[in-house]
């Protein structure tokens, strides 16, 4: 038996022996072609951190890649705290916080509701209204912030971090119940049967049967809409005018567009403002890329 | 399931909230920013004097500054959607094959494949206006100019989004004169041209989202059956072939996918533009989005703003209604 796989094994690869290096040199401009990009992809987080890391001194434009002689984090202590040049970004970080973490848990409350509804009951109209609601997650903004400030100025909600919390989990609701609604049509049907056999109505299987197995759909739509609402500009810098209410995105914009602050400041706040959302992504990666899926409508 | 009646009703209780809210802050805002663009609204306090398609005339065939910079966002538009779209094309799916080719250290690199995707625009702004700033002749190149200069390729100096040039095909020379005599002469002006401020954004914006088309394509590769890839090689394809004829028909829903979010995206764009350049030089780098807020929020002109926003949302629409209609028509895809 072993001689004759290994005849069979010498007959194949006697003609092939040219093509196995040719093979060998493919793979290895596979490596290259990947080893490029990681070097695309990092170089501007690369000098993020080591123009961040220098000191005032060591800041020069045409000096950019040259490597720090010596370790500071001034640039990140004044990001963060201030300098008498720029207003410090903690209280913008904060103000961010403040409002995506409440956003995210609501946004998924209603996410949950919605998603158990549109995947497991039938109500008239269903096939009309879910279109319509998913339609609103791909229009530009632009076409609805006029009615919006004229709206939260009624409401008495314009220009406080409350009114944008509210915006974000009104329009979070689209992708929300999407990604919801294809998670949950991946619960059988059958387990929900057998439920109502013994009893279960609307609300006991919604509490005893769906919440419970909510884990993985809950951690998606917790990254993705925290990520969306962290990063957001455009309705931040709508709702919110007083710079003691901007969320972080608005309040780096600001500094990075100020003639007076460094650029070493500036992307030491950059990197300050990246920070939350890089680091779900590096923790929580594989449920970051299911949100994505979804946000493609491929659940 | 269908339920009994009170049943129905919960259920209907359960989203009405959200219907509600999406009722109002989705399409009776649509209506109402339709209904401004009507109007004669043009300051900080409201002028609801009805007006007709006035405001959608001067834009779109007016004479004014206005009619000019409309035409440039919409040129903008095709120029940045086109070099965007084959950028994160080729490279979404030439890194999907490199990580799907069973290479050593694929999560790694998929990991760092994706990692600006988990970035703001601003961020992402803020960083490659720098890194695009090319510098001065007097005190030496900066940003990448600089590296260039260190790899032996100083002599390329691209001045970036600081750059006015528009490319266009010229009337006088070969291809031009050809479109002169097949009456396609209006195809020679800089109306239909491209503008070099538009690369420095692409190069922006592919590094953000290139690595979100590589994961769409890799999800897609993974769901082809390895039988099917292992037939079609035992039946002598080689490795071209396999991807020419059986990878990429079966991706074509992705493909589709890809373009309609990636123009959607162009369309909107507008933090990128806040954050690295602003208009550019002679609106080289502007778009409709970044249009629309400054002359709505900054000039007040507040009915011309809607206007430009209801035409935003038509051209947005024309490519998500149909895409919407496919992907809930196909259920799976959904």
């Amino acid at each position: 038996m072993s001689t004759q796989t290994q005849t069979v094994e010498q007959v194949i690869t006697a003609p092939i022996a040219r093509q196995k290096t040719r093979i060998q040199w493919a793979r290895l401009l596979l490596y290259v072609i990947a080893v490029v990009f990681v070097a695309y992809y990092l170089l501007p987080i690369f000098l993020l951190v080591l123009t961040g890391l220098k000191s005032y001194n060591e800041v020069n434009l045409y000096e950019m890649w040259n490597l720090p002689r010596t370790l500071s984090i001034q640039s990140f202590r004044d990001a963060w705290f201030g300098s008498p040049s720029v207003a410090g970004l903690g209280r913008n970080f904060a103000n961010s916080l403040t409002m995506a973490i409440p956003a995210t848990v609501i946004s998924a409350i209603l996410g949950m509701m919605n998603g158990y509804v549109l995947s497991k009951w039938r109500f008239p109209g269903a096939n009309i209204i879910f279109p319509l609601i998913l339609f609103g997650m791909f229009i530009p903004y632009q076409s609805i912030l006029i009615p919006l400030v004229t709206t939260l100025n009624a409401i008495h909600l314009y220009g406080s971090l409350a009114g944008l919390t509210f915006v974000h989990v009104v329009y979070g609701i689209p992708v929300c119940a999407l990604i919801f609604r294809n998670y949950y049509a991946t619960i059988p049907n059958e387990m929900i049967e057998a439920a109502r056999i013994d009893g279960a109505n609307f609300f006991s299987i919604f509490t005893r049967i769906m919440i419970p197995l909510s884990a993985p759909g809950i951690v998606v739509v917790a990254i993705w809409q925290f990520t969306n609402i962290w990063n957001d500009f455009l309705f931040a810098i709508t709702v919110t005018n007083n710079p003691a209410n901007q969320p972080i995105t608005v309040a780096l914009n600001n500094l990075a567009g100020s003639f007076t602050v460094e650029w070493n400041v500036q992307f030491a706040a950059a990197l300050i403002a990246a920070a939350p959302t890089i680091l779900l992504y590096v923790l929580l990666g594989p449920f970051f890329v299911r949100g994505l899926m979804a946000g493609s409508l491929k659940g | 399931m269908k339920g009994k009646g009170w049943e129905r009703w919960a259920a209907v209780l359960m989203v009405l909230p959200s219907i509600i809210l999406i009722a109002i802050f989705v399409y009776a805002f649509i209506g109402f920013t339709g209904y401004v663009s009507l109007t004669k609204w043009a300051s900080a306090a409201p002028d609801f004097t009805f007006v007709g398609l006035n405001n959608y005339a001067r834009i779109l065939f007016g004479a004014g500054i206005e009619t000019q910079r409309f035409y440039i966002d919409i040129r903008n538009f095709v120029g940045f959607t086109s070099l965007f779209l084959l950028a994160c094309l080729i490279i979404g799916f030439g890194l999907a094959l490199v990580l799907d080719s069973r290479i050593r250290g694929e999560n790694f690199f998929r990991s760092v494949f994706l990692l600006p995707f988990a970035i703001s625009f601003i961020v992402t702004g803020v960083v490659w206006r720098w890194l695009l700033t090319p510098g001065t002749p007097e005190l030496g190149a900066t940003g990448v100019n600089k590296l260039f200069e260190y790899i032996g390729l100083g002599f390329f100096k691209p001045r970036w989004f600081t750059d006015p040039t528009v490319l266009y095909i010229h009337a006088d020379a070969g291809v031009g004169l050809f479109l002169n005599q097949i009456g396609l002469k209006f195809l020679t002006s800089p109306t239909w041209g491209i503008s070099v401020g538009t690369f420095s954004i692409v190069i922006a914006a592919t590094w953000q989202l290139s690595g979100y088309v590589m994961a769409l394509y890799l999800a897609g590769l993974r769901s082809i059956p390895q039988e099917l890839r292992e037939a079609a090689r035992v039946d002598g394809a080689n490795e071209y072939q396999v991807v020419r004829y059986i990878y990429l028909p079966l991706l074509t829903p992705i493909t589709l996918s890809v373009v309609i979010i990636l123009s959607s995206i162009s369309l909107k764009l507008y933090d990128l533009t806040v954050a690295m350049t602003g208009v550019g030089p002679g609106f080289s780098t502007d778009t409709l989005a970044f249009n629309m807020f400054e002359t709505t929020f900054k000039a007040t002109r507040f009915a011309q703003g809607a206007a430009i926003a209801i035409i935003l949302l038509v051209l947005v629409s024309i490519l998500i209604i149909p895409y919407l209609r496919y992907s809930l028509k196909s259920e799976t895809a959904v």
